[in-house]
């Protein structure tokens, strides 16, 4: 019957609970010298034994029994912010499968634990050290995924070269993702700025394939529809090459040689629409 | 449903959608704004839709269409205020806004519906004929 | 579409002009929680209303079901459209049908698949409809 057994190993973990810890805890702190403070540790562990204990009495025998959510959740928790802290793969499961070495302890010595119990027992403790492991690789995912947003963010600088004028110079080959932050970027640059030209100058683009000359036209069009006009400049003699080539049709998108004259023409442009001053 | 209010600044009549438009309460705006440009022989039209968070076929159409009905009656349309969010999202869906001019935001619009004018937005607004649809 | 277990289902009716807002309503709010971005969130709920608006008009009628979606590493969103009305004739044609600004007759649903990631319809003449789209998190 697996609820007997559940609380058979709960009894013998909270028996020789003080033992156990004393052993899980040296081992520990053999691992991660200098990482963790014994306090910290002995804390965690506390944390982490209180709820292996308080599944084990609600009948769970593997960790992904509802009995254990709250073991889950610890675990991951403790593996996310490890993962934040910057600590490798091996420290952070180590914290929990050094558990293994109380256990093993248990049957060095003469108090009955049954090879059957202590079976179960350290297979528990390899769930929880898988478990652990993979939160903390989801985690160490998502933070790179933010990292990488960020960067993006950054490397996309929308500059405001003059009353009403916007621009992105933009550097360095384009990918979708990049293209589309870009987009959005310069738009939302146009409302808070309130300018009604924008300039986005692919001088330093090497290469411009379908995907990105279609965002580019996009975002075109879509300032057009907000109520501004954006000219493209820098286009370089091999990529207008590449969008004849491609069969892309710029119609009436206003393109410039150089940001300077693109410049040039929004200033005019705005000077004509000024209405006269009293 | 609550009716989309109009306001009147001067000869240019200004519309404001600050709510969830339903497809009802877009037609009804439609047939307002015609009645109100023929009562006041309105020059101008203004719609402000910068609280709107999408824009749909259907309010693209009544974009549209309000745009087509002002002409008709002799006046220019302008809409201001739309979200960068809302412009790609149209670009992508192909909605084109045919006949519709458009303004980054009211002071602008109302620059381009009244070049002629230089009063300020604030001082139009402070002679202002409040009436209400 | 992915083979996860929606988290949680909402149903919501269609059966008038204050349903499709309401619709619209729900789906932000799950895009918003879901972590979708801006753009995003536009595109997804600007899909439903077309697709609410369909049901509604075309098919007389019928229900939105909501669902929040998770594979481990992303977020995202469901909603299915279903509808007992006559069911699409030309499938093909509908999906090819291009945007006018005019007078619109078509349904859209080409114009909807470009907003969102992923896009299914099920439907006969006089078996009614089921579009079901879907957009995650980046």
């Amino acid at each position: 019957m697996p609820g007997a057994d559940a609380a058979r190993l709960a009894e013998i973990l909270e028996s020789r609970r003080a033992d156990i810890s004393a052993t899980w805890l040296d081992a520990v702190i053999a691992e991660l010298r200098g990482r963790t403070t014994r306090s910290e540790a002995e804390r965690e562990q506390g944390e982490i034994l209180d709820a292996l204990l308080g599944g084990l009495r609600n009948g769970g025998l593997r960790l992904t029994e509802p009995a254990f959510d709250g073991l889950r959740s610890l675990l991951a928790e403790l593996s996310a912010t490890r993962a934040r802290l910057g600590f490798t793969p091996r420290e952070t499961a180590i914290g929990v499968l050094a558990l293994k070495e109380g256990l093993y302890a248990l049957a060095a010595d003469d108090q009955g634990t049954a090879l059957g119990e202590l079976t179960a027992l350290v297979r528990l403790v390899d769930d929880l050290g898988l478990f652990t492991f993979e939160s903390f690789a989801a985690a160490r995912e998502g933070i790179i995924a933010e990292q990488a947003e960020q960067l993006l963010e950054l490397s996309t600088p929308v500059v405001k070269l003059w009353e009403g004028v916007v621009a992105v110079p933009l550097v360095g080959t384009l990918d979708s993702a990049r293209t589309q932050v870009v987009m959005e970027k310069l738009l939302q640059t146009l409302v808070d700025t309130g300018s009604e030209h924008a300039i986005i100058d692919i001088t330093g683009v090497p290469a411009v394939d379908t995907q990105v000359a279609q965002h580019l036209l996009k975002t075109v069009v879509a300032a057009r529809l907000m109520g501004a006009e954006c000219t493209i400049s820098g286009i370089r003699p091999q990529i207008a090459q590449t969008i004849v080539a491609l069969g892309i049709e710029f119609g009436d998108i206003s393109t410039k040689a150089t940001l300077a004259d693109a410049l040039v023409a929004a200033l005019r442009a705005n000077g004509a629409a000024k209405p006269a001053v009293a | 449903m609550d009716a989309v209010p109009i306001l009147k600044l001067g000869s240019t009549l200004l519309v404001s959608i600050q709510i969830d438009l339903q497809d009802q309460t877009a037609l009804q705006l439609q047939e307002d704004l015609a009645e109100r440009i023929t009562q006041t022989g309105a020059r101008g039209v203004l719609i402000d839709i910068s609280g709107l968070e999408i824009v749909d076929s259907f309010i693209g159409r009544m974009l549209s269409s309000i745009a087509g009905i002002s002409r008709v009656l002799d006046a220019t349309t302008v809409v201001v205020g739309m979200r960068p969010a809302v412009a790609i999202t149209m670009v992508e869906l192909g909605l084109s806004l045919d006949g519709v001019r458009t303004a980054l935001d009211v002071e602008k619009g109302l620059r381009m519906l009244r070049p002629a004018d230089t009063t300020s937005p604030e001082a139009l607004l402070l002679g202002l004929d409040a009436d209400r649809a | 579409m992915t083979a996860v277990e929606p988290d949680t289902a909402q149903r919501l009716p269609i059966t008038t002009d204050g349903d499709v807002v309401r619709v619209r309503q729900a789906v932000r709010a799950l895009a918003q929680g879901a972590r979708l971005s801006l753009v995003d969130q536009t595109k997804l709920v600007t899909a439903a209303s077309e697709l609410a608006r369909n049901t509604l008009i075309y098919g007389g009628g019928g229900e939105a079901v909501l669902s929040e979606l998770a594979d481990g590493r992303r977020t995202g969103v469901r909603v299915e459209f279903r509808d007992d009305g006559p069911g699409i004739p030309d499938l093909d044609q509908a999906m090819t049908d291009g945007w006018t600004s005019g007078s619109g007759l078509g349904l859209g649903l080409s114009g909807a698949r470009r907003l969102v990631e992923q896009f299914a319809i099920d439907t006969a003449p006089g078996a009614g409809t089921r579009v079901t789209i879907a957009s995650w998190s980046r």
